[in-house]
C-alpha cells in the first residue's frame, strides 16, 4: 500500500461534516497558507512539487498558476473544472461525494495562492446530488469563517460560488467551461488568448481539475519537495485511476505514480486480476480519448521496456505503439469484448458531443460513427478502413479544441493495432453480426 | 510593425493584424480562403478552418514552428514569421479534407439555389474540392423554419460559419436567431417561431458565404450570372444608400450591398434599400459594378470577349493534387 494523500480519510464516517474533517487535519493548509506564507510561497511549493494537471492534458500546476497575468485593478479567478464527463472517469464524483471539505480547502489555499477572490467549482449537470453536498459544506466553511470575508482574521477575501453545468461533456474543455460559466453557449474559445490572460468575464482565470487543487493542501502542509520524491521522473506524487471493465475489483484506486501497469491489473490490491481468469485482450489507460493499447503493448513498450502507470511510461512510443495516462481512467477488456463495437460505442459518444462550432469535428464525428456503425453492423466495406484513417486524419490537429483529437485517436489506435479484428467484421459480416461473437483470431497468434 | 514572409514574400503590417490579413495585402493567389471569417464583424473568425497555414518559423525571436496548422484568420502576427500556404503539402492536403467534410452534408442542390454563382463554398470546391464523393450515408436534413417575409433560410446548405449570428449582434438591435442544439445537429433557429424583422436584419444574406440564407424577394428570379450589376446609390435616411443593382433589362431583380473582391460588404444597407426599392427609378445609376470574387458574373458583361472564354481556366496546381492516402 502505497501512500494516500487524497483518499486517506475517505471512508471515515461522518467525514463530510466540517467537525470530524477538521478531527483529522483538515484546514490545516489554510491556517498555515494564509499565516505564514506569501501567496507567491504557496506558487514556488506548488512548483516544487511537481504536481501536473490530473484532467488529461498533465501539463505542471505550478507553471500554469506563474503563467496567470496580474495586472492592477483586474479581478482574478481561479475555476475548478469538476465536469468530469470523460467515458470511464468517476474518480472526482466519488471524491467529491465523500469528503467535499478537502476540495474546498483545496480551493481556499489555491485562491490564496492566485490572489482571487472569487472562486468557482462548475460540477457536471448530472451530478446535482454532489452539488447539495458540496453547497452544504460550503455553508459550514462560512460559518467557520473559512470563506467569506476576513478568513480567519487575515484580511484575505474570498467568496466560493457552486454553478452547475448542463450536461455538455464539451464544457469540461476549459474555455467551453467558462463560455458556460458565464451563461453562454458552451462553444471553446479561439486561443490565443488563453484564459491565464482573458479568460472569466475577460479577467486573468486558472481552470484546475478537482484532484489537482485537492493535492494542493497535503503539499503546503508537508512542502512540495516531499511531494516531489513520491512517484517516478516527472511524474511526481499519487494520482486517482478510476478502474473499471473486466476486471474483478472496479473502483477508484489512489496509487503512487509509478505502480507497473502489470502490477496494477493483476495485484489483489487494485484491480485484482482479470474476471472469470480470462484473457487480457486490450487496455484503455487514460480515458476514452486516449489510443487503445494491445495487450503486449501496454504490459511492455515497444522496446520491451516494463510499462509503468506514469505519464510519460505510458506515452512511451507515441501514437504508434503509446498511449496516455490522460484522466486516470483505466479501463480494461478480456478476449471477449470486441474492439469494433467498442470503437464505435466510442465515435457514438463524440458524434453526440461535438459542440458543432468548428467543421472538421461537427462533420468528421458524425462521419466516423456511421461507418463504424456500417462496419459494426454487417454492411462495411473493404476500403471502409481505409476511410476511417483518412477521415480521423482529417479531423485531428485541424480543430480549434481537443474534443477532435479525442474523437480521432481511439478510432486511429483502434485500427492501427487490431485491424485484423475490423477486416473480419466485413468480410464475414454474418459470423460478427452473430450475438456474442467475437474476433479471436488475435489473440491465438499472440498466445502461440 | 512586423515583417513577415508569406509564401516566399515579403510584406510588412501593423502589429495586431492577423495572418490572413497580411496575406490579402499581397494579394493574389496566395491569399488562404475564408468561410467563416468577416472583417467587418467582430469576433468571426476560427470556426470553418478553411484558412489554415502552416507556420515554419514563429517569429525572429523564438524560431520555432508552431506545432499545428493554425487558422491564419484570427493568428496574429510576429516580427520574421514565415508562413506557407500554397507552397506547403500539408496545408493543401488539410484544406482538401476540409473542404470534403464541409461538403458530405450539403445538399450539394447548385442546379436550383439561388447563390450559385456567388457562392464561396461552390469557388472554394472548384478549387480544393475532389470530384467524387467517399460519403454513402443519406445526408442530414432540417425541418424548414420560417423567418418572415424576405429571409428564406435553408438549414440544409448552411455551413454554420456564424456570420449571421455576429450580424444580427453587431448591427442589429436585437438578435432573435441563433444557433440552436449541437454537433452536426447544430442549426440556426429563432427556437420558437419567430420573425427576423428589423431595419438591417437583411443583412444576414448578403454574409452569408453560402445560399442558406437567400433574398425572398429575388427567389428562382433568375441566375446570378444572367444579371447585370450596377452601382448605385440614393438619399436613404437609415443608411448610406450605397449599392449594387442586379439587372435584367429594365428590371432591377435584386439590390445587395456593395462587397469587395473577398465578398465582404463595403457599407451595411438598409432593409428599405434592398427589399422595396425594386425600379431603376428609384436609384442613381452610377454604371457597372466590377466584381473581382473568383465568379463568372462580371466575365458576361463587361471583362473577357463572350467567345473562346476557356471553360476551365488555367486550373490551379492544388486542384489535381490526390487525397491523402494514410
Amino acid at each position: 500500500m502505497g501512500i494516500k494523500i487524497l483518499t486517506e480519510h475517505i471512508n471515515v464516517p461522518g467525514i463530510e461534516t466540517l467537525e470530524v474533517y477538521r478531527k483529522h487535519g483538515g484546514y490545516r493548509s489554510v491556517e498555515k497558507a494564509i499565516k505564514t506564507m506569501t501567496p507567491d510561497e504557496v506558487v514556488e511549493e506548488v512548483k516544487t512539487s511537481g504536481l501536473r494537471g490530473r484532467g488529461g492534458a498533465g501539463f505542471p500546476a505550478g507553471m500554469k498558476w506563474s503563467f496567470l497575468a496580474k495586472p492592477e485593478g483586474v479581478p482574478r479567478y481561479l475555476v475548478c473544472n469538476a465536469d468530469e464527463s470523460e467515458p470511464g472517469t468517476f474518480k472526482d464524483r466519488v471524491f467529491m461525494e465523500k469528503n467535499p471539505h478537502a476540495l474546498i480547502e483545496g480551493m481556499i489555499t489555491s485562491s490564496y495562492a492566485l490572489g482571487a477572490n472569487t472562486s468557482y467549482i462548475y460540477i457536471r449537470g448530472e451530478l446535482l446530488f454532489i452539488l447539495r453536498i458540496l453547497e452544504k459544506a460550503i455553508a459550514e466553511a462560512y460559518a467557520a469563517g473559512l470563506l467569506g470575508k476576513n478568513i480567519l482574521g487575515s484580511g484575505y477575501d474570498l467568496d466560493l460560488h457552486v454553478a452547475p453545468g448542463g450536461g455538455a461533456y464539451i464544457c469540461g474543455e476549459e474555455t467551453a467551461l467558462l463560455e458556460s460559466l458565464e451563461g453562454k453557449r458552451g462553444n471553446p474559445r479561439n486561443k490565443p488568448p488563453f484564459p491565464a490572460v482573458k479568460g472569466l468575464f475577460q479577467s486573468p482565470t486558472v481552470v484546475n481539475n478537482v484532484e489537482t487543487i485537492a493535492s494542493v493542501p497535503w503539499i503546503v502542509n508537508n512542502s512540495g519537495a516531499e511531494y516531489a520524491k513520491i512517484g517516478v521522473g516527472r511524474s511526481t506524487g499519487t494520482k486517482l485511476i478510476s478502474a473499471s471493465g473486466n476486471i474483478n475489483r472496479p473502483g477508484v484506486y489512489e496509487i503512487e505514480l509509478g505502480v507497473p501497469v502489470e502490477e496494477f491489473i493483476y495485484s489483489d490490491e487494485y484491480c485484482g486480476g482479470i474476471w472469470k481468469g480470462k484473457q487480457l485482450k486490450a487496455v484503455v489507460p487514460g480515458g476514452s480519448s486516449v489510443p487503445i493499447l494491445p495487450a503486449d503493448l501496454i504490459m511492455k513498450t515497444a522496446t520491451g521496456e516494463q510499462r509503468l502507470m506514469t505519464y510519460e511510461s505510458l506515452s512511451d512510443g507515441g501514437f504508434v505503439s503509446g498511449s496516455m495516462l490522460g484522466s486516470g481512467a483505466f479501463i480494461v477488456f478480456d478476449e471477449d469484448q470486441c474492439i469494433v463495437r467498442n470503437t464505435w460505442n466510442y465515435a457514438r459518444f463524440y458524434h453526440h458531443e461535438s459542440c458543432g462550432q468548428c467543421s472538421p469535428c461537427r462533420e468528421g464525428t458524425g462521419w466516423m460513427e456511421r461507418v463504424l456503425h456500417r462496419i459494426e453492423h454487417g454492411h462495411g466495406h473493404q476500403q471502409d478502413i481505409d476511410l476511417l484513417v483518412s477521415v480521423a486524419k482529417q479531423i485531428e490537429g485541424n480543430t480549434i479544441c481537443p474534443l477532435g483529437d479525442a474523437a480521432a485517436w481511439p478510432v486511429a489506435s483502434a485500427i492501427r493495432h487490431f485491424r485484423e479484428e475490423f477486416e473480419w467484421h466485413i468480410k464475414h459480416p454474418q459470423e460478427a453480426t452473430a450475438p456474442g461473437a467475437v474476433y479471436r483470431g488475435q489473440l491465438a497468434a499472440a498466445t502461440v | 510593425m512586423a515583417k513577415i514572409t508569406f509564401d516566399g514574400i515579403e510584406v510588412e503590417v501593423e502589429d495586431g493584424t492577423t495572418i490572413l490579413q497580411a496575406a490579402r495585402k499581397i494579394g493574389g493567389d496566395v491569399v488562404p480562403p475564408a468561410m467563416c471569417f468577416y472583417t467587418p464583424l467582430k469576433g468571426s473568425g476560427g470556426k470553418c478552418r478553411v484558412c489554415l497555414v502552416k507556420v515554419t518559423q514563429g517569429s525572429a525571436r523564438d524560431p520555432r514552428p508552431m506545432p499545428k496548422l493554425v487558422a491564419s484568420c484570427i493568428t496574429p502576427v510576429q516580427d520574421g514569421m514565415v508562413v506557407e500556404n500554397t507552397t506547403n503539402e500539408e496545408v493543401l492536403n488539410a484544406r482538401k479534407g476540409i473542404v470534403e467534410m464541409l461538403l458530405i452534408n450539403h445538399p450539394l442542390d447548385c442546379p436550383v439555389c439561388d447563390q450559385a454563382g456567388e457562392c464561396d463554398l461552390q469557388n472554394l470546391s472548384y478549387e480544393h474540392g475532389v470530384s467524387a464523393t467517399r460519403y454513402e450515408e443519406p445526408r442530414r436534413t432540417f425541418n424548414k423554419v420560417d423567418l418572415g417575409p424576405y429571409i428564406q433560410l435553408h438549414m440544409t446548405r448552411c455551413i454554420l460559419c456564424y456570420r449571421c449570428v455576429y450580424t444580427a449582434d453587431q448591427i442589429t438591435e436585437k438578435r432573435v436567431h441563433g444557433v440552436l442544439g449541437r454537433g452536426d445537429a447544430a442549426e440556426i433557429g429563432t427556437y420558437i417561431e419567430n420573425v427576423i424583422d428589423n431595419d438591417f436584419s437583411g443583412n444576414v444574406i448578403d454574409v452569408c458565404p453560402v445560399g442558406a440564407l437567400t433574398d425572398k424577394t429575388w427567389r428562382f428570379k433568375n441566375r446570378v450570372w444572367f444579371t447585370k450589376p450596377l452601382n448605385a446609390h440614393r438619399d436613404c435616411p437609415t443608411c448610406s444608400g450605397k449599392v449594387t443593382l442586379w439587372s435584367r433589362g429594365d428590371a432591377v431583380l435584386r439590390v445587395t450591398a456593395r462587397k469587395d473582391e473577398y465578398a465582404e460588404v463595403e457599407e451595411f444597407i438598409c432593409n428599405t434599400c434592398r427589399f422595396d426599392k425594386k425600379e431603376m427609378s428609384d436609384w442613381t445609376i452610377e454604371g457597372p459594378r466590377h466584381i473581382d470574387s473568383g465568379s463568372v458574373i462580371s466575365a458576361n458583361h463587361y471583362e473577357l470577349p463572350v467567345v473562346n472564354v476557356p471553360i476551365v481556366p488555367n486550373l490551379p496546381k492544388s486542384t489535381v493534387k490526390k487525397m491523402p492516402t494514410e
